[in-house]
């Protein structure tokens, strides 16, 4: 076994697993604080029970974050030493900022804005709901900047072989970084809309089966109530979905204009940063404007697809030139010219040196896996594409007030939550393979020393740990993720069948027809705590 | 000695003394779910005394390790790596134990119940020991070579010391979290807590001390066996202080026996930040491990602007929820019922 290939796969799936959790808990962090907001504005009671409801399911996937991101922290230096001690000097910073700076925060701030209600006064229990969601927004800028630095880097010089920061203004407004962060964070709404959208249409469309909801003759809703059978399906409860269910079709489509706008930025600058990468996820292997709609491999090549066995089927002339320059005539080089260029300027071999290990004087290919990059960059773009395009469907279909009562577009919207986060975990893939065979990709676009920053991910990897234990880690860290996976989506399904009661005990406990408990004035006197573990 | 990798080496220690004295009780508490509560409702007095700060305090951890990582990362790339499966068992033990702090009130049946608190107890223990334990190793040196990497195969590291200071966290924990409880809480569970700190607390404080003699006496420096001996008149203070009920100093007592203990070692130790135990020569030093002085610099007006704002705002937290919790404040149990 390889130590290398564990490694990669590990942080792969370690990676990707954690950021499962976390566009989640951004873009439904803020959303959460905006409805708690406007609950305290207007003092109505959906809101204060929205607010409950999308926070208890925010707070179930919000530890499955935390947990998985003490991995992320210490990863670096046990199975990438090398990787540490090259970058170490720009790159642990940003991590060290993000720790300090926002996780402190968040971290403070939400076990203050849980144990809180009724204890803080009502102003300064929403100031931390803010203070806890923000800095989860800003502590994906802090990384952003590290792994922008990876694709670009910038702000450094070589020093005994090692880089070391000289510009931390270069380094934390990185263009890399600038355009990353709202493609990243609108990313994250995109992922809160789309589940706002499907756990709110189940509801509505629940309400309905059950007879709760009905239309009368031109379409529109009745709004019905029923607390004989469950708490808290009152009328209430039918203003909580169908808000929840605009907001996050709005929420879904706004986030999708800003992931398209910041996407096409960011391309246009991978275009000059990391041509490899951009022709890898055309399948590009002549130069040329046409965007690949389907792009195959002729399959009869064993291991990876190379230019020699790759068949454009398809593609929309002009579309690529006017991704990567606003035109349509432009000519994009493709893999076969970028090749020479990249073996000319860092080599065909990778240098004869023990950090090599076993591969020194191997030959370098610096092609990225193109089945990955390809379709990696067409799922994000799909996936996107539908989740928005469903939202806008969606709020359409609830212009009179309620979902159809039909089962099947009830579990497609509830499928269609997956759809946001396949765009995400899509997108990250294609642009982490993308940079292969770096680890810190090289950056073309500067004069002078910074073009000779850059690693070759078979550098990085820990000379030291064995391939045993990184089988071991690998099999541990999987085992475990996959076990708390099952563990999370059923305590989030419990959650969601339980409807608002289910954060909401005190609706359960109400007198039918009552509106539910309006005690949110803060005591602090000796009684039974308001929320305990 | 260069004056920011001397700052930024205090300022690791701090971190790491911080989170050894923060999450030292609540990783206790974790413990004391199996050993101290006789009930479901004092299993939960005990969750909820920490409930709120445990997540905060344990970003004291990760701090710790970003900030060796930005001023150090020769001594964050050494470290981690030849620690490989410890830390492997200390984030698995990290894993369950926060999504088990979160999911236990959330389970309906008791035996889902019971084993969210074998994971809180099993955690809070495994973390407890590979903490100590690294930090152990950082002191006394592991077998590295000239790259900083460690041969010998992966338990390399697993020798006396390791297992002193793996034991050395966990007692003390137990009983800084004995202290802790005694503090917050009231009824039964704080005349119990008195009770073992009595009887324990010599015993337990016991390796800690034995790791700091270990280093403090070969370094031959007068400071650390100063500090020593404030750790050591901060042990008995604690003691006298429970016997007399007073519960606040004897929390605070155990927590300058922690932050002189761990003072002492990381000046003896110093300028090493990890010995090797193959070659001195190929030890690492504030002076080889760290980064450069523009990024030390960098970091220290952030640390100057940061680090006193966290001391705020996790104090506040901490005087927002300084009341007592009782089993008399334990709210029942709520379970979810599928209205769908």
């Amino acid at each position: 076994m390889d130590p290398l290939e564990i490694a990669r796969w590990q942080f792969g799936i370690t990676t990707v697993y954690h950021f499962l959790m976390v566009p989640l808990t951004i873009g439904l962090g803020i959303v959460v604080a905006v409805l708690q907001t406007v609950w305290v504005r207007t003092d109505r009671e959906e809101y204060l029970r929205m607010t409950k409801f999308w926070g208890k399911l925010f707070l179930i996937n919000f530890i499955m974050g935390v947990a998985t991101g003490l991995v992320q922290e210490f990863q670096f230096g046990m199975a990438w030493n090398e990787y540490s001690r090259f970058v170490g000097d720009v790159f642990g910073a940003p991590l060290a900022m993000e720790s300090l700076l926002a996780f402190f925060v968040e971290s403070t701030f939400l076990g203050l804005w849980i144990f809180g209600w009724q204890r803080l006064p009502r102003l300064v229990h929403l100031a931390c709901i803010w203070a806890a969601t923000l800095a989860s927004v800003f502590s994906a800028y802090f990384i952003l900047v590290a792994n922008s630095w990876m694709q670009h880097p910038v702000g450094v010089e070589m020093v005994d072989g090692r880089a070391v920061m000289t510009d931390a203004w270069a380094v934390f407004t990185n263009n890399t970084a600038l355009v990353t962060f709202p493609h990243t964070i609108f990313g994250a709404f995109a992922v809160a809309g789309g589940f706002l959208i499907g756990i709110a249409w189940f509801h509505l469309y629940r309400r309905r089966a059950a007879g709760i909801d009905t239309v009368d003759a031109t379409g529109h809703v009745v709004v019905g109530e029923d607390t004989a059978h469950g708490a808290g399906r009152d009328k209430t409860d039918h203003a909580v979905w169908l808000k929840s269910l605009r907001i996050g079709a709005v929420v879904a489509m706004v986030a999708f204009a800003g992931v398209a706008l910041s996407g096409h930025a960011q391309a246009q600058l991978m275009f000059k940063q990391q041509p490899m990468k951009m022709a890898a996820a055309e399948a590009a292997c002549h130069d040329g404007t046409g965007f690949s709609v389907l792009t195959i491999g002729n399959l009869k090549g064993n291991g990876a697809t190379t230019c020699d066995d790759v068949v454009a089927v398809f593609e929309l002339p002009g579309l690529l030139s006017f991704l990567a320059n606003d035109n349509f005539t432009t000519e994009i080089p493709g893999v076969n010219t970028l090749l020479p260029q990249y073996q000319e300027k860092y080599g065909t071999h990778l240098p004869d040196d023990p950090m090599y290990g076993e591969r020194a004087g191997q030959e370098i290919n610096y092609l990225p896996l193109m089945e990955v990059t390809y379709w990696g960059f067409r799922l994000m773009i799909t996936f996107g594409g539908l989740a928005a395009f469903a939202a806008l469907v969606a709020l359409w279909m609830v212009r009179k007030g309620t979902v159809p009562d039909n089962k099947w577009i009830s579990r497609l919207a509830v499928f269609g939550i997956l759809a946001p986060f396949g765009a995400n975990s899509a997108g990250w893939i294609f642009t982490e393979m993308g940079r292969q065979p770096f680890v810190v990709a090289p950056n073309p676009t500067m004069d002078g020393s910074v073009d000779q920053v850059f690693m070759y991910t078979a550098a990085a990897v820990s000379p030291g740990v064995s391939a045993g234990e990184m089988l071991f880690s690998l099999i541990a860290l999987t085992a475990v993720y996959g076990a708390l996976a099952v563990i999370e989506v059923k305590m989030l399904v419990r959650y969601i069948r339980g409807g608002v009661p289910s954060a909401m005990p005190e609706l359960a406990a109400a007198p039918p027809g009552d509106g539910g408990s309006d005690d949110d004035t803060p005591k602090d006197d000796g009684d039974v705590l308001a929320f305990a573990y | 000695m260069d004056f920011l990798p001397t700052l930024w080496f205090a300022i690791v220690a701090f971190f790491w003394a911080g989170y050894l004295f923060l999450e030292g009780f609540d990783l206790g508490v974790g413990m004391l779910m199996k050993l101290l509560a006789r009930n479901e409702r004092q299993r939960r007095v005990l969750l909820n005394t920490v409930g709120p700060v445990w997540d905060g305090n344990e970003v004291w951890l990760i701090t710790a390790g970003a900030a060796t990582f930005a001023a150090f990362p020769m001594w964050y790339a050494s470290l981690f790596s030849a620690l490989y499966v410890p830390l492997v068992l200390v984030l698995v033990a990290l894993i369950f134990r926060a999504v088990a702090f979160e999911y236990r009130g959330k389970a309906h049946r008791q035996s889902s119940r019971n084993a969210w608190d074998w994971a809180i107890c099993l955690g809070s223990f495994t973390a407890a020991f590979g903490v100590g334990a690294m930090l152990a190793l950082t002191t006394t040196g592991l077998p590295l070579d000239a790259n900083g990497d460690r041969v010998g195969g992966p338990f390399a590291w697993l020798n006396v010391q390791a297992v002193l200071g793996g034991l050395a966290v966990v007692a003390f924990a137990l009983v800084h979290a004995l202290a802790f409880v005694g503090l917050k809480t009231d009824g039964g569970l704080r005349e119990r807590a008195r009770r073992l700190i009595g009887r324990w607390l010599p015993i337990a404080l016991l390796p800690m001390a034995l790791w700091a003699v270990l280093v403090v006496v070969p370094a031959g420096k007068p400071v650390p066996v100063l500090l020593l001996g404030v750790a050591v008149l901060g042990g008995v203070a604690g003691w006298l202080a429970n016997r007399r009920g007073a519960e606040g100093w004897s929390f605070a007592a155990s927590g300058l026996f922690l932050l002189a203990g761990v003072a002492s070692i990381f000046v003896a130790v110093f300028p090493v930040v990890l010995p090797s135990t193959i070659d001195p020569a190929f030890s690492l030093t504030v002076a080889n491990a760290s980064s450069s002085p523009y990024t030390l610099g960098l970091m220290s007006i952030i640390g100057a602007f940061g680090i006193p704002l966290v001391l705020l705002y996790q104090g506040w937290t901490y005087w927002v929820f300084r009341r007592r919790v009782s089993e008399a404040h334990i709210p029942a149990a709520h379970s979810v019922t599928p209205v769908v």
